[in-house]
């Protein structure tokens, strides 16, 4: 059967070109950091395999189903004189054969499916855990066998299986990392969890992907995945001042000749920097080693003991340079609105660099 | 003895006129002009709304909306769009044509029906006052707990949201008796159940979704009201509530309705498809029994909502095989369609044009349905703009373009003139290609990582570009609709020099068999129904058409009298909710007694 | 040309069940997942509660400002009798419905004027249990158990006093001579929806009261 023309040839062909434009558009644009299509890590594996089992039925359902459509569409229009058509009440068999078919694919959906439920309930053994707590709106990380705490950026060695085990300070949230292929709800009171074992090194950013409240939009996390080697020595700078070692107190070694008393900082910008950190209020929302608040785990904001060795500031937010430390700290509501991080008082700039000079040396 | 409005009615009646006659109307037409009027305005106010998040979203790091007014907007945009806009809309089809279709002079309970419309327009006012005092509902439009809760969310956003949907459920509840009632009970003689129109089928298994889902979130919403008022702890972690509570409840109300959203629209496909296609729908049995099964199925499907949650691999196995079972009967349907067109002769009139989008559009929704039906590759599309585009593919492409052909399918008996076809034409391919644009990206998007219901997104992440165009699709999509309105416009100012006939489709159902716009009591003589289709068995026994329907005087025919009890009454519903927001219970006891007075003087005035 | 005649208070329905009978079962069909949504909510946080007073033990509460040993607060008689009137005045609606139905006035205001009674009864009960509660530490914010308690008693409770009124309505009508067998389906219509509160109190006392 030959198509005729017809007059709404040209509008037809729009439309398929835009859409052939808008699929190959879509897809490029990139590249994409944070994609759930770039698997790494078993987990993530299995997951995409399941997906990818999905996609191809429903590109073939759709190729079949939306072709026959448009086939309808074309061979079926009315032209001048057409005389009524048969009018077909329906067809047993081809609707039997219709309600079967589907459901056929269904299982070929659905039994691999069940098997990777199952699959991915059950953890290898020997995992190393990690405790993931939401708040609003920055992720708090506690590792409790290395007994290390620290905020929205999580480290973990390569070739090992992690545990991620879940939960929320405050509302419910959702700890997402695309790239190792799942998400759980934070909930209070209970814990969700997921694992993961991953060979690719590098830093692969998250987002909370449970509506949380005002900034739920720049709640991000930042995996990074080390050597073995390196996260071991990630972890021992970490220790240091940990609320888990020894309530945050560092004993530190008084050198030979000196008689400075033990426990004071060794040197100026730390000195001035720790003051100007307690009289200005830091204390009242964050852990810092070298301070009273060293040893505490629940608290408003995150942990800053390491704060200068982090990527990012802000839960994902900025880039942490010294620039950007200082314009968080000048106005941070301004940085993130309705974030609960409300200075009792506007810092001079002065203040400013001494806080930027003392958060940067803890690394 | 018997009164009528029309007793001395001349050759064309007149209806009564004038605002009072509006507000003291009990007739199902008027009452879905009402609804769909108040609808569609709702609807452009949600499109709006989405207009700003699109324009927000249109570049990284964007600053046109501080996140608190976007969680505002686009908590708003959710909750008028499916509370204040489809399901009004479909309640404007349902009003008209249901007695129409059945063969009935109006519903079973015309005065229920009124007090239904007056309480959603009061529900929807209300909720959008909110904006008014700048405490727009800004927890989503799903509200989960304990983000809802007076210590997250001290304002009174989310009381406005509480207080919004419990006004809206009343309406919705006393609809869904009424309708419920009028499909059973009042149809013509010889309209058995096997032979009425599909779209009273699904209206019908609609009203019965409605019927045993909105107790549930009327439950929910209690126990959320109660712990912001009083200070109880169903959904507080601290003193053993569980903020899972909410989620089971909301669900289990939930995904019954998008149900309630999509059956009304299946129902308008079913009637406009056979109709531009010349011959009868495909394997109604099938149809029906689909749509019944999947509305039985649908109210055991809600954790799929909650496959992130950690319910186990029982319950996520469990509830994942169910829900793909639910694609097999929406499958059957969508084979039915394309058989009633297979062999047709298709006419591409513009209710045809938006009822095939359905169609493809359609499609695609229910398949990347079936996608997130496997929990594990869920894991990664949950909560991303995979969802969203899956859900605005069904929604927007599937239950707006069905009500968008209803409209253009109906408007002629509704306002006896037809719609421009030309500037259809012209609404149709801005509407296909605006929608496709805007949503198709989202599949790729929210697979590329981005979260939903974010005010923002980071530079970098591949997100640009598809955002651009979806923002560039919105506002094409807009546009259709200023071009829709505009067609309304220009079609109802010359409805004079061209009123259109009773039958202008060649439709096979009884609302084609009286004049355009119908007279009030509907039918001259109550027909009897010997077939399905019974228009087209009427003109194949007469051998073609039917003679053009005369206008009667209607003396002798008994109508219900107007009345502004349905009115009183509503306002007292409001004033009672209000004194959970405010005052406290002088108000909650003075709308009580205001609803008394008005239930009391409905019940004892005379009904007609 | 057909009429409708506008005193016929039975308009022919494709049933033959009247519409507004169809309508109460309707609702009382919605009602059923109301009360079971509130239901299941008092189950799912059953023995869930972090402080006392509890329902059937004693325990650690607040009272009089300050943590003591409270009672269990249900007390089974009571609400036991209070059970038997109700689910009494459930018989008494269907002997004063035949009343109405046969026009025998006597019967249908002795009956009703009972049931009525026995409605009011039953919602002082409650009022008074309510009451009795809150001062032995029960307040409605209290703990778990009191929350879902009171929410879902307290919604039984209103229905119940809301179906009062309506046949007290009906009963002032009979009083005034105007509940006449053609209007009979009136008062069977509200006596349905009075069947129906009972059965819903049918589920609540063992569920609540006697389930341990």
């Amino acid at each position: 059967m030959s198509f005729r023309k017809v007059p709404s040839w040209p509008a037809r062909r729009r439309v398929w070109l835009s859409l052939l434009a808008v699929a190959l558009l879509a897809a490029c644009g990139g590249p994409f950091p944070q994609s759930t299509l770039i698997p790494k890590g078993d987990f993530a594996q299995m997951v995409d395999e399941v997906f990818m089992t999905t996609v191809k039925w429903a590109v073939l359902v759709f190729v079949l189903v939306e072709g026959a459509l448009l086939y309808a569409i074309f061979r079926f229009r009315a032209k001048p004189g057409d005389k009524q058509p048969e009018q077909t009440h329906g067809n047993t068999t081809i609707e039997v054969i219709w309600t079967v078919i589907p459901a056929a694919i269904l299982a070929f959906i659905a039994v691999p499916t069940v098997r990777t439920i199952f699959r991915t309930d059950e953890m290898p053994a020997g995992a190393m855990e990690i405790e993931v707590i939401g708040h609003q709106w920055w992720w708090e990380f506690r590792y409790p066998e290395q007994k290390v705490v620290t905020a929205n950026e999580m480290h973990v060695p390569a070739g090992k299986t992690v545990l991620v085990k879940i939960r929320t300070a405050d509302v419910l949230h959702s700890f997402w990392v695309p790239q190792f292929g799942a998400k759980r709800d934070a909930f209070p009171g209970k814990y969700t969890h997921f694992w993961f074992k991953t060979d690719s090194l590098g830093s692969f950013t998250g987002q909370c992907a449970e509506f949380c409240g005002t900034q739920h939009g720049r709640m991000g996390s930042l995996v990074v995945v080390q050597t073995p080697q390196d996260f071991d020595q990630w972890v021992a700078t970490q220790q240091v001042g940990s609320p888990l070692v020894n309530n945050g107190v560092v004993a530190v070694v008084a050198p030979a000749d000196s008689a400075a008393p033990p426990t004071a900082p060794a040197d100026s910008v730390m000195i001035k920097g720790q003051q100007e950190f307690m009289a200005g209020g830091c204390i009242g929302c964050h852990a810092m080693a070298g301070t009273p608040t060293a040893g505490v785990l629940a608290f408003v904001g995150p942990n800053l003991s390491h704060v200068g060795s982090r990527q990012r500031l802000a839960a994902g937010m900025l880039v942490n340079t010294p620039e950007n430390l200082a314009l968080w700290l000048r106005d941070p509501q301004k940085v993130k609105a309705g974030s609960l991080m409300k200075l009792p008082h506007q810092l001079t700039e002065e203040q400013i660099s001494v806080l930027v000079a003392y958060l940067r040396a803890h690394q | 003895m018997a009164t009528s409005v029309l007793e001395h009615a001349p050759a064309r009646d007149h209806e009564a006129s004038g605002l009072w006659s509006w507000i003291t109307t009990v007739d199902h037409k008027r009452i879905g002009i009402l609804y769909g009027a108040t609808a569609f305005l709702f609807l452009l106010l949600g499109g709006l709304e989405a207009l700003l998040i699109r324009w927000q979203l249109a570049k990284p790091e964007n600053t046109f909306l501080s996140p608190e007014t976007y969680n505002q907007l686009f908590t708003m945009h959710g909750t008028t769009m499916i509370f204040l806009g489809v399901m009004p809309l479909s309640a404007m089809f349902f009003n008209y044509f249901i007695p129409l279709h059945i063969g009935a002079r109006d519903v079973a309970f015309p005065r229920l029906n009124a007090f239904s419309y007056w309480v959603f327009l009061l529900g929807g006012l209300f909720l959008n006052s909110s904006f008014l005092v700048g405490a727009a509902p800004d927890a989503g439009w799903f509200g989960y707990a304990n983000l809802t809760s007076k210590q997250y969310s001290p304002g009174m956003n989310v009381d406005f949201w509480v207080i919004g949907l419990q006004i809206l459920g009343i309406a919705s509840l006393a609809a869904a008796v009424n309708f419920f009632v009028t499909i059973i009970n009042l149809r013509a003689p010889g309209m058995k159940l096997m032979r009425m129109p599909m779209f009273v089928w699904m209206s019908l298994v609609t009203q019965m979704l409605l019927l045993l889902a909105f107790p549930v979130i009327t439950v929910a919403l209690i126990f959320l009201m109660t712990d912001r008022v009083f200070g109880t702890h169903f959904y507080v972690p601290a003193y053993g509530g569980d903020p899972t509570l909410w989620q089971h409840l909301f669900w289990i109300f939930g995904h019954p309705e998008v149900y309630i959203l999509i059956l009304p629209a299946f129902g308008i496909v079913s009637e406009i498809l056979p109709v531009f296609s010349r011959k009868p729908l495909f394997g109604y049995a099938a149809m029906v029994f689909s749509g019944s099964f999947i509305a039985f199925l649908g109210f055991g499907v809600w954790s799929h909502h909650m496959f992130a949650t950690g319910m186990g691999p029982v319950a996520d196995s469990v509830f994942s095989v169910l829900t793909m079972l639910i694609a097999i009967p929406t499958g059957v349907k969508i084979f039915n369609w394309l058989g009633t067109i297979w062999g047709g002769s298709i006419q591409f009139k513009t209710p045809m044009l938006f009822a095939l989008g359905f169609l493809f559009q359609f499609i695609i929704g229910g398949l990347s349905g079936v996608m997130h039906a496997s929990p594990p590759a869920d894991l990664q599309q949950t909560d991303t703009y995979f969802v969203v585009a899956h859900f605005h593919y069904v929604l927007f492409g599937g239950s707006i373009f069905a009500l968008i052909a209803g409209a253009y399918y109906w408007f002629p008996k509704m306002f006896g003139t037809l719609l421009s076809e030309r500037i259809g034409k012209v609404h149709f391919w801005l509407a296909f290609i605006g929608m496709n644009l805007t949503f198709f990206p989202m599949h790729f998007v929210g697979l590329h990582g981005m979260p939903r219901r974010v005010y923002t997104y980071p530079a970098g992440l591949g997100f640009e570009l598809m955002n651009q165009i979806e923002t560039v699709g919105a506002m094409i999509l807009g546009f259709s609709f200023l071009v829709f309105i505009y067609n309304i416009w220009i079609s109802m100012r010359g409805r004079a020099e061209h009123p259109a006939p009773a039958d202008p489709w060649n439709g096979a159902t009884l609302e084609w068999s009286i004049p355009s716009p119908p007279q009030a009591f509907n039918f001259a003589e109550i027909p009897t129904v010997s077939a399905r289709d019974e228009l087209w068995h009427q003109k194949q026994q007469r051998g073609g058409t039917l003679p053009e329907p005369q206008r009667v005087s209607g003396a002798g025919i008994h109508m219900p009298n107007p009345s502004y009890w349905p009115l009183v009454t509503a306002v007292g519903v409001l004033v009672f909710f209000l004194g959970f927001m405010m005052v406290g219970w002088p108000l909650n006891v003075a709308g009580g007694l205001l609803t008394a007075l008005g239930a009391f003087s409905w019940a004892f005035e005379p009904a007609g | 040309m057909a009429h409708a005649d506008a005193h016929a208070l039975h308009p022919p329905t494709s049933t033959g069940i009247e519409s507004r009978k169809l309508a109460i079962w309707t609702f009382i069909g919605s009602e059923c997942l109301f009360f079971a949504s509130l239901i299941s909510t008092y189950l799912v946080y059953k023995g869930k509660s972090l402080v006392g007073p509890l329902p059937h033990e004693v325990s650690q509460c607040m009272l009089h400002g300050k943590m003591q040993q409270c009672e269990p607060m249900f007390e089974i008689p009571l609400v036991t009798f209070g059970t038997a009137v109700l689910l009494f005045s459930s018989f008494f609606v269907v002997m004063a419905l035949n009343g109405a139905q046969t026009g025998n006035r006597k019967k249908l205001l002795t009956w009703l004027s009972l049931t009525v009674l026995g409605g009011l009864f039953f919602a002082a009960m409650q009022i008074y249990e309510f009451t009795h509660f809150y001062h032995k530490g029960l307040g409605y914010t209290t703990n778990l158990f009191s929350q879902t308690f009171y929410t879902l008693t307290g919604f039984h409770g209103s229905h119940v006093t809301l179906g009062a009124i309506w046949l007290g309505t009906l009963l002032i009508q009979a009083f005034r001579g105007k509940l006449t067998p053609d209007k009979a389906v009136n008062l069977e219509i509200a006596a349905l929806y009075w069947h129906f509160v009972d059965v819903v109190w049918i589920v609540i006392f063992p569920v609540v009261y006697l389930m341990r």
